[in-house]
């Protein structure tokens, strides 16, 4: 114990105290720009959600009214198209990593599984213009869907290898001994068990691309209009928030901001969701 | 937790039918796990091919000298990534700077000196910052911090520092100095949940040997606590680095997007993810386009390497916690 | 974990998780459904384009009307800047470009096809800028606009400045130079008017869609322009007429060739693009700068925009679509013009257009029928 009483002691204690409060400062500072943000968000949106919001198309360049119906449509229909990509390929891909990944290849796909994890997502945007938009000569809603997906198949990989994992072995174990084949154990018995989990994980994989705007500037596009096939360009939330807040009309801000907090309220809602669910602690998703 | 099969008697199990396909049935869903896979190798393999495949032409045009040459100029087909590199550089350094000190104050209070009820609900509340969208930052950077760096941070920083030549020149809010703030925001979350992380690892005799030594508890963290995770702790720094190499939208919307090595922090600058999104759509030339994917390469590259590394720094230190992203 | 109780089947009971992921599912259904199916009447016609900012207001409103008039036409355009409209054309991703910088021969033998270019409207080009206090009508001469954009007048109270504005009185702050940072037809307007005004500039620098620019900060579009000057005090860019008026921005009066100071008006632009047209007969090609031409009340820093049509039309249904819809555009869209501060294109310009636009064809022949 310090010696009570000594000069050295109490420098030493006050140097304790007040570094206490300087990590307190930390985490005051380190949340401040949320709560700003946070404030703004509703502030500034609330009052610009309307009914139009939700139900119009963009008005004409610098006529005020209009709203942003057909992006949300538009993010909806994004997340489906990659979901149909991501959770395919991340359920499979997490599934082999358990079952059957403990070996070099296993190895070898975790190291590309964090590597696509992070990737810049203006990369992937590239790589899906030059591999399906140029050759197809459009932008689309498939290009946009293809290069959400991509993003998505790392975080689906790592949390269904994490969950299935966590089905414990006596399970498959007992499921093997009576005779059930390894492949209908896996996927009816340990994959069901782990279900919970897994649509935990891509809850946040959804939420985390729910909110992409770079890789859709060149595979999706922007479109004024409704969505009329799968192979035109698509609107999308995030990009026609990028689009309005550049710009200087003081409409478009105002609807900026209450995309802002239609978009901040999905995204949270499902983190909020999927973490306060899991019982296993997930580290920072990007 | 143990699982008792429901009692032997006549409880009969789901019509899971057995024996069905036999042992093709093993084999073919072996196959088929491992083709989807093999399917994520591929892809990142494809990705990498892609890139190299189209910057071929401007790689064999500029060479490695495309690195550090500053030109940018499309009208007369010559382009050099200096700028680009260096906005992203030192956009990351300085929200690093910025960042990492706060991170690691973030993750000592939750890990050594909150109560474990608030620790997890500020962790939970930290983790929030960073699923917010990046273009619902970078419209909060326009409408917010930028006016906020422009009337109040930069008239301070150049009323004490303004006799450097990092901290002089015309205040326009947006700038270098708003871009680097911006990424440190981002990534806060990664390093002082990594870094916690790392701090939760460190085995209690560390510090159970130092309190009995007469430590207080601060001595204990920065003696004992910290050091031993050196090594995690710079793992997450390195992955907050590869965050912000990479982050676009957000950057751009407060970084100026000025081609040109910026001599001051006020400055506008340009980051390799920025230009890629500002101009890559309208690339004029098969050249230009190129010398931008070439870019995109030099991205992909860095943060391949960056995230390696950090994750390999990481594992040794909470090599018996997963760490999920 | 759920326990596993005696007499249990291996169904899973109703979790508000599950039920969350069902109603998750059914979000996306709902979000699916119009791009699974076409909407009412299997006869939509979508065409895309892209490019220009500087006509975008005028377009947008185009494109509202007629699919008011036409609801089977839709037509998506977005708003990336003359280069990408001219990148676009040539990856052949989009079904016709806008760019206000012409093509030269380079650029179209580069498109690989034969494409038209038609047109529109002319449009000024405002200096836009952001004093506190200041009002619109600034006084700036064509060589201090240079100047400012060489970065060698760097306050607003510059003598250079003040000579000429006796009246105003201009504070002691930073010039913030606003450019774009994408490839701009704008742009291209702009620095032929500065090439033309500053041989320093001409040499330096030059003209075209994107240059080296010395000094200042980069916009998205028209857009971007605009909205870094009004959100930094202190700023100036070049912006197109309709955004400055949309937005009630403050802008310069500049002196023209002839040494009149004229404000960018429809009625100064409307005789720089006259003086367009003349050149447009003369040269028989509608690729013609208006940038600091001759003329008493000309604006000076204007230009007109073209559309980017591929003669040859790939879709039978989307072609005839397209030439309707420019047919209109030329004749019943012009009207629009003025409301937005567009010159319209004088009528020797309308009926070169229409030459123009019966040149479209679908496997060889003409999409126009005679109107």
């Amino acid at each position: 114990m310090i010696a009570p009483g000594s000069r050295a002691g109490a420098r030493r204690r006050l140097t304790d105290r007040v570094m206490g409060w300087v990590c307190l400062a930390a985490i005051l500072v380190a949340i401040a720009p949320l709560a700003s943000l946070l404030g703004y968000v509703v502030v500034q949106g609330a009052p610009a959600l309307n009914w139009a919001f939700f139900t119009h198309l963009p008005a004409p360049v610098g006529e005020p009214g209009g709203g942003m119906a057909n992006a949300i449509l538009g993010t909806l229909t994004l997340i489906g198209l990659a979901s149909g990509v991501g959770v395919p390929v991340g359920i499979l891909g997490g599934l082999f990593l358990a079952e059957a990944g403990d070996g070099r290849l296993g190895w070898w796909i975790r190291f590309t599984a964090d590597v696509l994890n992070g990737l810049p997502s203006i990369v992937v945007g590239v790589f899906v213009y030059a591999l399906v938009v140029v050759p197809m000569h459009r932008f689309s809603a498939l290009a946009g869907g293809l290069a959400l997906g991509v993003m998505m198949i790392p975080l689906v990989v790592r949390t269904t290898e994490e969950m299935v994992r966590l089905v414990p072995s006596s399970l498959r174990e007992a499921s093997l001994a009576l005779g059930i084949r390894w492949w209908i154990t896996s996927l009816r018995i340990v994959l069901r068990t782990a279900t919970a989990g897994v649509i935990t994980g891509i809850m946040l994989a959804v939420a985390r691309i729910g909110g992409e705007t770079a890789p859709l500037l060149f595979t999706a596009f922007n479109n004024q209009f409704w969505q009329a096939g799968l192979d035109q360009p698509i609107s999308s939330l995030t990009v026609q928030l990028f689009t309005y807040s550049i710009a200087p009309y003081d409409d478009w801000h105002r609807q900026a901001w209450a995309a802002a907090l239609v978009l901040m309220a999905i995204t949270l809602l499902l983190n909020i969701a999927a973490r306060a669910a899991g019982r296993q602690r997930f580290t920072v998703g990007r | 937790m143990s699982y008792a099969l429901p009692a032997g008697r006549g409880a009969p199990l789901p019509a899971v039918p057995r024996s069905r396909g036999g042992r093709g049935g093993d084999v073919g869903f072996r196959v088929l796990l491992t083709v989807f896979g093999v399917a994520v190798i591929v892809l990142v393999a494809a990705i990498a091919c892609v890139l190299i495949g189209a910057a071929m032409p401007s790689i064999r045009r500029f060479g490695p000298a495309f690195l550090w040459t500053s030109r940018w100029d499309p009208v007369h087909n010559v382009f050099g990534a200096l700028p680009f590199v260096f906005g992203t550089v030192a956009s990351s350094t300085l929200a690093l700077l910025i960042a990492v000190p706060i991170s690691l104050g973030v993750a000592v209070y939750l890990v050594e000196i909150a109560p474990a009820q608030m620790s997890v609900a500020l962790s939970f509340v930290i983790e929030l910052l960073a699923a917010i969208p990046s273009v619902i930052l970078g419209l909060w950077g326009i409408f917010v911090l930028a006016p906020w760096v422009r009337a109040a941070v930069e008239p301070a920083l150049a009323a004490v520092l303004g006799w450097l030549p990092l901290f002089s020149g015309p205040q326009y809010g947006i700038g270098l100095l708003a871009a680097g703030i911006i990424l440190a925001i981002m990534i806060i979350p990664i390093v002082s949940s990594v870094s916690r992380d790392v701090l939760r690892a460190v085995p209690p005799e560390q510090r159970e040997a130092m309190y009995a030594l007469g430590a207080t508890r601060w001595e204990v963290i920065s003696r004992a606590v910290v050091p031993y995770g050196r090594v995690g702790i710079i793992g997450a720094v390195i992955l907050g680095l590869g965050r912000a190499l990479g982050e676009t939208i957000a950057v751009t919307m407060v970084i100026g997007n000025r081609p040109q090595i910026p001599t001051s922090l006020f400055q506008p600058a340009y980051t390799i993810a920025a230009v890629l999104a500002n101009e890559f759509s309208e690339a004029t030339s098969d050249l230009y386009l190129s010398a931008l994917i070439e870019m995109a390469l030099v991205l992909f590259a860095v943060s391949l390497i960056v995230n390696a590394l950090a994750r390999w720094l990481v594992a040794r230190v909470t090599s018996h916690t997963r760490v999920v992203r | 974990m759920r326990q596993i109780h005696k007499g249990d089947s291996m169904r899973t009971t109703p979790h508000w998780r599950s039920l969350l992921a069902a109603a998750a599912i059914c979000a996306l259904l709902v979000g699916m459904s119009p791009a699974v199916q076409p909407a009412k009447g299997a006869g939509i016609v979508t065409l895309n384009g892209a490019g220009a900012t500087f006509p975008f207001p005028l377009y947008s409103r185009w494109f509202a009307e007629y699919n008011r008039a036409h609801p089977d036409v839709r037509i998506n355009y977005q708003s990336i800047g003359s280069g990408g409209g001219i990148q676009q054309v040539k990856n052949r991703t989009v079904d016709f470009g806008a760019s206000d910088a012409p093509l030269s021969d380079d650029q179209l033998k580069a498109m690989g096809r034969p494409i038209v270019l038609i047109p529109t409207v002319a449009g000024a080009i405002a200096m836009s800028y952001n004093i506190p206090n200041v009002g619109t009508g600034l006084r700036l001469s064509s060589q201090n606009i240079a100047a400012l954009y060489l970065g060698t007048i760097t306050k607003w109270n510059d003598p250079k400045l003040t000579a000429d504005n006796p009246g105003m009185k201009l504070p002691n702050l930073p010039i913030t130079v606003v450019h774009r940072s994408d490839g701009s037809g704008t742009t291209f307007h702009f620095t032929s008017f500065l090439s033309l005004v500053s041989p320093e500039w001409s040499n330096k620098v030059g003209h075209a869609t994107s240059v080296e620019w010395p000094v200042g900060i980069g916009g998205k579009g028209n857009e971007g322009v605009a909205g870094a000057v009004k959100q930094t005090p202190g700023a100036i860019g070049y912006v197109e007429l309709a955004y400055v008026k949309q937005n009630n921005l403050t802008y310069a009066v500049v002196k023209n060739r002839d040494g009149h100071w004229v404000a960018p008006s429809l009625a100064a632009t409307v005789l720089a693009a006259a003086g367009g047209a003349e050149q447009m007969v003369k040269t028989r090609d509608v690729r013609v700068s208006i940038a600091y031409a001759p003329g008493a009340m000309n604006y000076p820093i204007a230009g007109f925009t073209y559309l980017l049509v591929p003669q040859e039309q790939q879709d039978a249904v989307r072609g005839r679509a397209l030439v309707d819809f420019l047919w209109w555009a030329i004749h019943d869209g012009e009207k629009d013009a003025a409301q937005l501060l567009y010159a319209q294109a004088p009528p020797a310009v309308v009926k070169i257009d229409e030459g123009l636009v019966k040149q479209v064809t679908y496997q060889g022949k003409a999409l126009l029928v005679a109107q």
